[in-house]
């Protein structure tokens, strides 16, 4: 069966390690593609900034009476909400570049069916370090202080970043499964914005009626405020922690295999 | 010829898209180391029938084989013998075009060197090592192709499936591309190319296929099928349109035997020409004195491959243009 056209591709090492260089490959690529378009990183610099202005300074008195008290308060919470949102738009570059047909190539080829959306979840930790990086910086010109300690701060963006590539895939599964990437914006704001304002980012749960209360209770977005809270600001760790990992968990358990299957569903 | 020369063997592919059957029992048979082409109207099924051969799409019904291995059973196999390009071409736009043939290397499992090595030997070939450091939404649409083109060679593929190669391309171009196809196919490939013009497949094709509506209504060599449908048409426009109907009678005497000239009427042609089917260019020999004899001067005077139009009206007895009534 050997002609003159040998095949110069070979299988080289087992499965899994590659799909790891092949993510590797495909996350090298994504993040090529966010150096040469800066403008799309406006969402994980410039806007998580406004949001902690805006509260701050237009609502951080009629809430909590003292400002610098609210941006202790509020900070940790931007992160979580940052994070969440930040993982919008990985979904609506997935759908932009099955549209534009860029993915057959990929399909064409020898690799696993996950190698390019785990590559671009990968790409995107550029994009989650720099909300967290922002954020703490920006914070503390206005006021913000750690008063934890080193470790514990960076233990708190570690989380932040764990918690945002595991939340993203459900971006990356309503990417595969919706038809255009704005409509990709459309639906994630509607499960964002309940679930990062029906939390304790803004306010103090008491202070909410019962029903909402029991929302909250139940949010994945709660734990993840109180432990990014606990590393950065103090109070208790451990009960969040652990409660965040197991929806981190529940969440990669969930949205990988579904997202995987709209993936290769997707003709 | 046996089963063993056979690079793709396709039989009765089936594939349905809501209230539309792409394919409708699709056989498609490719010698090792030759060109097939396929050719069929926008819609006919061609598209379809590329992406279930480059394991892009899992169809209904119907077994494939591509390089001797199952399509169905096992694409990974497949993927490493084939390379696709398709209608669109589908290179990334915010990569410079090195970048993107370097990923597709390391994606086939080529070293960082090798993968660097292979790109730079593909974009010379290509024309393209000027262009090599700019981002791909700079380039032209034939860079853009020729692009395309590259990045799916990477891997030296034994089995090159292309989607419309030229559609769209200016007549240069495309014969540019054309070299392009001759070239894999003395290096040993064996090369699947749909298009829309009979004049393409002519050139290229050993063997050309005709599809209509997700069937296969003619496998033949061209010059077979050229037989079949009439071979070359004898096309003149007279500058002045009033001499049209001398333009159809003195076209009479010249028209291959049985045959008859008639005004154009085909879809898409500007009205005011008028052709007939000939046997030989000798028909241009014996049509240029009698037009100078009787004095009528022409804009436009050309031998032509049937269209796409008349090469269906032909095989099916209906145009395309009835069709669409």
């Amino acid at each position: 069966m050997t002609t003159m056209a040998q095949p110069l591709a070979r299988p080289a090492g087992a499965g899994f390690t590659r799909t790891i260089r092949h993510s590797a490959a495909l996350a090298k690529r994504s993040l090529i593609k966010t150096i040469r378009t800066p403008e799309a990183l406006i969402d994980v610099t410039i806007q998580p900034v406004i949001f902690l202005l805006l509260f701050t300074y237009l609502f951080g008195g009629a809430i909590a009476g003292d400002r610098g008290d609210y941006l202790q308060f509020l900070l940790p919470g931007m992160l979580a909400q940052s994070l969440a949102m930040g993982g919008v738009a990985l979904g609506q570059n997935l759908n932009a570049d099955i549209e534009k047909g860029v993915f057959d190539r990929f399909r064409s080829l020898p690799i696993s069916r996950a190698a390019p959306l785990v590559g671009a979840v990968l790409a995107d930790v550029v994009r989650y370090l720099s909300v967290c990086v922002v954020l703490l910086l920006f914070g503390t010109i206005m006021g913000f202080r750690v008063e934890t300690g080193f470790w514990p701060a960076v233990a708190a963006v570690a989380l932040s970043i764990g918690f945002g590539l595991c939340f993203c895939w459900i971006s990356v599964w309503v990417g595969m499964m919706v038809r255009t990437s704005g409509a990709v914006q459309g639906v994630m704001f509607l499960l964002v914005l309940p679930l990062t304002f029906g939390s304790p980012v803004f306010v103090a749960t008491e202070t909410l009626p019962g029903w909402l209360q029991a929302f909250v209770s139940v949010n994945p977005i709660t734990p993840l405020v109180k432990a990014i809270r606990g590393l950065l600001i103090g109070g208790p760790v451990a009960g969040p922690l652990a409660t965040t990992l197991a929806f981190m968990a529940g969440l990669l358990v969930i949205f990988v295999p579904l997202a995987l299957r709209a993936y290769s569903r997707r003709a | 010829m046996g089963t063993e020369d056979l690079v793709v063997r396709a039989e009765g592919l089936r594939k349905r898209f809501g209230s539309t059957q792409a394919l409708d029992g699709v056989d498609l048979r490719m010698r090792r180391g030759t060109v097939l082409g396929v050719l069929g109207p926008n819609g006919a099924g061609k598209t379809t029938a590329v992406r279930v051969l480059a394991t892009l799409l899992k169809p209904d019904e119907g077994t494939a084989f591509v390089a001797g291995v199952d399509v169905l059973k096992n694409p990974q196999e497949v993927r490493r013998k084939v390379g696709l390009t398709g209608q669109y071409a589908s290179v990334d736009e915010d990569l410079t075009g090195v970048q993107n043939l370097v990923l597709i290397g390391r994606l086939l499992d080529l070293s960082g060197r090798d993968a660097r090595r292979r790109a730079d030997e593909l974009l010379a070939w290509f024309d393209l090592t000027e262009a090599a450091q700019r981002p791909a939404k700079t380039y032209s649409g034939g860079m853009r192709r020729r692009l395309d083109l590259a990045a799916s060679l990477v891997g030296r593929p034994e089995v090159i499936f292309l989607d419309e190669p030229t559609t769209g391309l200016d007549p240069a171009k495309r014969e540019d591309m054309w070299g392009v196809v001759r070239t894999q196919v003395a290096s040993g490939a064996s090369v699947l190319l749909t298009t829309q013009y009979l004049e393409e497949a002519d050139a290229l094709a050993d063997e050309i296929v005709v599809v209509d509506h997700g069937r296969v209504i003619a496998h033949d060599t061209p010059d077979g099928l050229k037989r079949k449908v009439g071979g070359q048409t004898l096309r003149v426009r007279p500058a002045d349109p009033n001499r049209l109907p001398d333009v159809v009678r003195l076209l009479d005497l010249v028209a291959a035997p049985g045959t008859s000239a008639s005004q154009d009427q085909t879809a898409g042609s500007r009205p005011g020409a008028a052709s007939a089917p000939v046997a030989s260019d000798e028909a241009l020999d014996k049509l240029i004195p009698a037009l100078r004899g009787e004095g009528v001067e022409v804009t436009e005077l050309a031998l032509h491959l049937p269209s796409l139009d008349e090469v269906f009206h032909a095989l099916t007895g209906r145009t395309k243009a009835e069709e669409l009534v």
